[in-house]
């Protein structure tokens, strides 16, 4: 009823092509983007802009980038976070060694670099594959972290190999509070969600999904394997470079090479996994329950202990938060295995054939 | 020469505490083709029940045997809660439910036992044998053989576990092929129970070895990131592969770390034996001794 | 839809209901909020337990024993940081919102941490104190007005390890072999600097043995210990790592008390696991072992009432719950310091800054806590954040800790210029101008 293709003819090829082919669907982004950029900076805190919505699409970048690897070509990762070093620490070499650089274009260098890195980690995926390339990324994950920590060059020689950001100007504007940032960080990550939902549609996105579906078929049917796994690497860890760039410069503002540990790589394959692989809008929810969780869990668990006059510390309240978190992940897996993306199609649905049952 | 041997022993004898680790993963996906990541809180958790239980004024091998309890407990409600809501998802969920089990664990054994950390003892002196320090100058430790010792017995005891029981030989027709075993009437759900507590057990034989190495604390979890490159070089799938890979890197980390190390500023042992296992793979995709696997279109 | 599916959505409807009326202030007249961002899970909990044990503990002690600072009550909340800098951040920007005072000042125990609060509080307005970690240059308040590594810093410890090694030696270095085992990562790495100076001023040989994180194998790197014959090892371990190092020391017989631990390797969280391999390690300090009167009465008052932090009372004053009691101490003395001067009321972030540029705990001072030589005497000033840069050897002799040295200082006329070197290089790349210190009051 609501939500259908009906009566909305098309006349040209330009019309048939565009990316939101509904206009539910134009209007619902428009929508999103509305609230993105006008109500949510009218309305929320500091807290929440540096707390969380930051994050949340600093995450959500980094789980695109890795949708697009595991989601749509079909090869599991490990090394979201080294590439996520990577971008980082290359947009602050560009920023600290070519001052003339706008930062916009050293953030876009730095996923750049991120990609050149990915696809040299990416060659073994020609001969292996599943879980054992999940491993061999591995490497990448340790061999990274403990280069940019080894080089002094990499942290410009700062003794404690901690690297602090420098602010960050944008047309002349200096992104000196949360809300900038937050404005910044959104309007990088919409524009490249964007492409990137393109480009899954597109002819590179639909060798990808061939590749993942079976890739000796693929190859069978003229698919060139190599160029199109390590073309997937590539882009994959762009996404992640860039991500990790603004993670650096928009969220936290100091990084060392720790942080960016195997701890993080699986936070953000969590993300993919449980938002919904193979989709782009899985990589928002599923950074979005991640970001949110624990600190729900975090907020809310306390609460109850006192509320319910639990006798426990404040350390076993924590262990009470791990144990939550990790039962929520079994039970969203065993709930929705295709993710939580897969509500919003199963909504779609019901909204196309409401108020009818089928 | 005399430095090479004993760092080449040293090696051979950490590679063992590896194999220790990635015997528990080779176990699981064997028998149910999951990844298993929660090994690694599994020994944690196991080792911490055993210092907790015996913590409690029980006696060793009373508290051994509790703690074994607690794992097979661990691994019924593993099948029962987990894995038998995900049967026919792709792996990649399972591997994510195993994380999930990890994060879980890690929340249960300091909940229950505390997080203090906390010794294992298990009266083996962790000392270079007097001898041959003595006759060769060479620096071999007790505990590490008594602990190799304590491995070989294990993975003879599972080999003939698996070859002459009954048990044994329904756990491997799983591992060929579910559909097939499950046809021949194997209970395919007990013997995922059976699997999951053997695996308990290896995880309590490590948690005991590596806690009374480095101490029972949270890091105890992080034991999985050298058995990761074990499973590689030695295939997912074979429990020789799990000992022969736990050699090989045990003994070429030690090395590189000492000979290559310096040129490149050391510290190399965290990555070295990722990269290692990522050349031999590009050989070998399957590991050592891995089940080759054949595309079928 | 499935009856699951409902419930999902139900939940996550109930999720963001509750994160919407998240932070509110909740701060009353006359009470001093205090930001804890505390870690109690984690590789590294252990630890945490003891210092936020023994910092809560004694913030509790002054509320109960004298009604808080001044008349004013210290209330807090904590959250955990895992000791990670994201969830640090998370953390401080939750109970930021909760006092006027945006948290009275942080102690975030975690290097990380304190990076990535460096900026945020200097926006904030909210000092940063980092009692023996940290960023090491703040020392220089010229460049870092808000950041206060107390009471001493990892060069300054480290140099102090060394003229500690020459008293054992008779002064005469000259020939010496010292191993620095270290943890591969930017806290092991920072002291090379320092020790490779200290090297050529005195003579000895340095040899480097980088452990790969987290540390739980060092075979390798003991046996190159054992055959390049070092003397002396300098350790500068932290959580698993410890305990692994004094096994593995065990392991190629060499000996433990030529073995010094740097303070975050040097409580009993670290000697207890490895159980008889500790047996006469050494490490450094800069809380005194064991019980004092203040830790006796702090267990009389608030462990008595009921409303003590540590689950256990037997780790009352060890090594960490005594870390935590000085971290509470000079807590109280900052806040009661800038009472002083601004009179008594919950006094905001500014005039804690300048209470803790004005900080004075003398022995005296001590003394009336009853915490004489629980911590070096602290004066500082807004050229020196430091305010001491002493340490104590202490040694495990299979049970506990028991001093073998007095106060030691570190080299801080090496130390001294390099970081003020450093914290100079920060403001340029930062384009900081410096505060002029001789126009302060």
């Amino acid at each position: 009823m609501f939500y259908r293709e009906a009566g909305q003819f098309k006349t040209n090829y330009a019309a048939d092509q565009q990316i939101f082919p509904l206009l539910q669907d134009r209007i619902g982004i428009a929508i999103v983007l509305a609230l993105g950029f006008l109500v949510v900076p009218a309305l929320a805190a500091d807290y929440w802009f540096s707390a969380i919505l930051t994050p949340f699409l600093v995450f959500s970048l980094a789980a695109i980038g890795l949708n697009i690897l595991t989601g749509y070509a079909g090869q599991l990762s490990l090394g979201t976070a080294a590439f996520m070093a990577v971008g980082a620490f290359a947009a602050y070499n560009f920023v600290l060694r070519l001052p003339g650089l706008p930062h916009v274009v050293s953030f876009l260098l730095a996923g750049v670099c991120a990609a050149l890195v990915g696809m040299a980690f990416g060659l073994p995926s020609l001969r292996i594959k599943g879980f054992y390339l999940a491993v061999a990324t591995l490497a990448a994950q340790f061999f990274v972290v403990w280069a940019l920590q080894k080089f002094p060059w990499f942290t410009n020689n700062s003794a404690s190999g901690v690297i602090s950001a420098q602010p960050v100007h944008v047309l002349g504007l200096a992104l000196d509070s949360p809300r900038r940032n937050y404005l910044f960080v959104l309007t990088i990550v919409s524009v490249l969600a964007l492409l990137a939902k393109n480009l899954a549609r597109s002819n590179t996105g639909r060798q990808w999904m061939a590749v993942r579906d079976m890739d000796v078929a693929a190859e069978v049917i003229g698919i060139p394997l190599l160029r199109t796994k390590l073309l997937a690497f590539a882009v994959s860890s762009f996404y992640c470079g860039v991500a990790g760039a603004l993670y650096a410069f928009c969220y936290i503002g100091t990084v060392e090479p720790e942080a960016f540990s195997l701890d993080m790589s699986f936070r953000v394959l969590f993300m993919v996994i449980i938002g919904g692989a193979g989709t782009i809008l899985g990589s928002f929810v599923g950074a979005a329950f991640f970001v949110v969780l624990p600190i729900f869990l975090s907020i809310a668990i306390p609460a109850a202990a006192q509320l319910l006059h639990l006798p426990f510390n404040k350390a076993s309240v924590t262990y009470i938060e791990y144990m939550s978190f990790g039962a929520l992940i079994i039970f969203f897996l065993i709930v929705e295995p295709h993710g939580l993306a897969r509500l919003w199609q199963i909504t779609k649905e019901k909204l196309r054939l409401w108020p009818f049952p089928h | 020469m005399q430095f090479f041997l004993e760092v080449l022993i040293g090696g051979l004898l950490s590679g063992v505490m590896y194999s220790l680790v990635a015997l528990g993963f080779v176990l699981i996906y064997k028998a149910s083709g999951v990844f298993n990541f929660a090994q690694g809180a599994m020994v944690y958790f196991a080792a911490l029940s055993f210092v907790g239980i015996l913590g409690l004024g029980v006696p060793f091998g009373l508290a051994v045997l509790l703690a074994f309890g607690a794992m097979v407990v661990l691994g019924v409600a593993t099948e029962r809660f987990v894995l038998r809501k995900l049967v026919n998802q792709p792996p990649i969920s399972l591997f994510m439910a195993t994380i999930g089990l990890a994060f879980f664990l890690e929340g249960l054994g300091p909940f229950l036992w505390g997080n203090e950390t906390r010794e294992v003892k298990l009266g083996i002196a962790d000392e270079p044998i007097a001898i041959l320090l003595e006759r060769y100058n060479l620096s071999v430790s007790q505990f590490d053989l008594m602990a190799a010792l304590v491995c070989g017995v294990l993975v003879a005891a599972l080999a003939l576990f698996f070859q002459h029981t009954r048990i044994g030989r329904a756990l491997r027709a799983v591992a060929d092929d579910h559909q097939a075993a499950l046809s021949v009437g194997i209970p395919l759900q007990t013997i995922w129970m059976i699997v999951w507590a053997v695996a308990g057990f290896v995880a309590l034989v490590a948690g005991l070895l590596w806690g009374a190495r480095n101490g029972v604390s949270a890091s105890l979890v992080l034991v999985v990131l050298k058995a990761l490159p074990v499973l590689i070089l030695g295939g997912f799938t074979s429990v020789p592969g799990a000992i022969v890979g736990g050699l090989i890197v045990g003994s070429t980390e030690k090395l590189a770390e000492v000979y290559l190390g310096h040129y490149v500023g050391g510290g190399i042992e965290g990555w070295f034996p990722y990269v290692l296992a990522l050349l031999f793979l590009l050989v070998r995709p399957e590991g050592l001794f891995g089940e080759k696997h054949i595309d079928r279109v | 839809m499935l009856p699951t599916r409902k419930c999902l959505a139900a939940m996550a409807g109930f999720l963001l209901g509750t994160c919407a009326v998240l932070p509110a202030q909740a701060d009353s007249a006359n009470e001093q909020f205090i930001s804890v961002l505390s870690f109690r899970v984690g590789p590294y909990g252990p630890a945490g337990t003891g210092i936020f044990g023994g910092f809560l503990d004694y913030l509790s002690y002054v509320d109960l024993k004298d009604g808080g600072v001044g008349g004013v009550k210290l209330t807090w909340e904590e959250c955990e940081t895992e000791y990670q800098a994201a969830k640090g951040v998370e953390c401080y920007e939750r109970l930021k919102t909760k006092s006027p005072s945006h948290g009275t000042m942080i102690h975030p125990v975690s290097t990380p941490i304190s990076y990535a609060l460096l900026e945020k509080t200097l926006a904030d307005k909210v000092p940063l104190v980092m009692t023996g970690y940290g960023r090491t240059d703040a020392v220089d308040g010229r460049y870092f007005p808000w950041a206060f590594p107390l009471v001493t810093t990892y060069p300054m410890q480290s140099t102090a390890i060394v003229s500690f090694i020459a008293q054992k030696e008779k002064r005469d270095l000259k020939g010496k072999k010292i191993a620095y085992v270290y943890l591969d990562s930017a806290y092991g790495k920072e002291n090379i600097r320092y020790l490779q100076a200290e090297a050529k001023t005195f003579g000895f040989e340095l040899s480097l043995h980088p452990i790969a994180p987290p540390g739980n194998e060092q075979g390798a790197q003991w046996q190159e210990v054992r055959q390049s014959r070092a003397d002396w090892v300098i350790l500068w371990g932290f959580g698993v790592m410890n305990p692994t190092a004094m096994k593995a020391a065990a392991k190629v017989g060499f000996p433990r008390d030529h073995m010094i631990g740097s303070w975050w390797a040097g409580s009993e969280e670290d000697t207890v696991p490895a159980g008889d391999a500790a047996k006469g390690y050494l490490a450094a300090t800069m809380t005194m072992p064991g019980k004092s009167a203040l830790s006796n009465d702090v267990e009389k008052v608030v462990y008595g009432a009921g409303k003590g932090n540590l689950p256990d009372k037997t780790r009352i004053a060890s090594v960490n719950h005594n870390r935590g009691l000085v971290i509470g101490l000079i807590t109280v003395e900052a806040i009661r310091t800038a009472q002083k001067k601004f009179g008594k009321r919950p006094v905001t972030g500014e005039e804690v800054r300048w209470a803790l540029e004005h900080l004075d705990i003398g022995e005296a001072r001590l003394k009336e806590l009853g915490a004489a030589g629980l911590m070096p005497a602290v004066k500082t000033s807004c050229l020196d954040h430091e305010g001491s840069g002493k340490i104590k050897i202490q040694q495990w002799d299979g049970t506990r800790w028991t001093l073998v040295s007095d106060w030691i200082e570190g080299n801080r006329a090496l130390v001294h210029p390099l970081l003020e070197e450093s914290a100079a290089a920060y403001a340029k790349e930062k384009g900081i101008t410096p505060r002029d210190c001789s126009k302060e009051s």
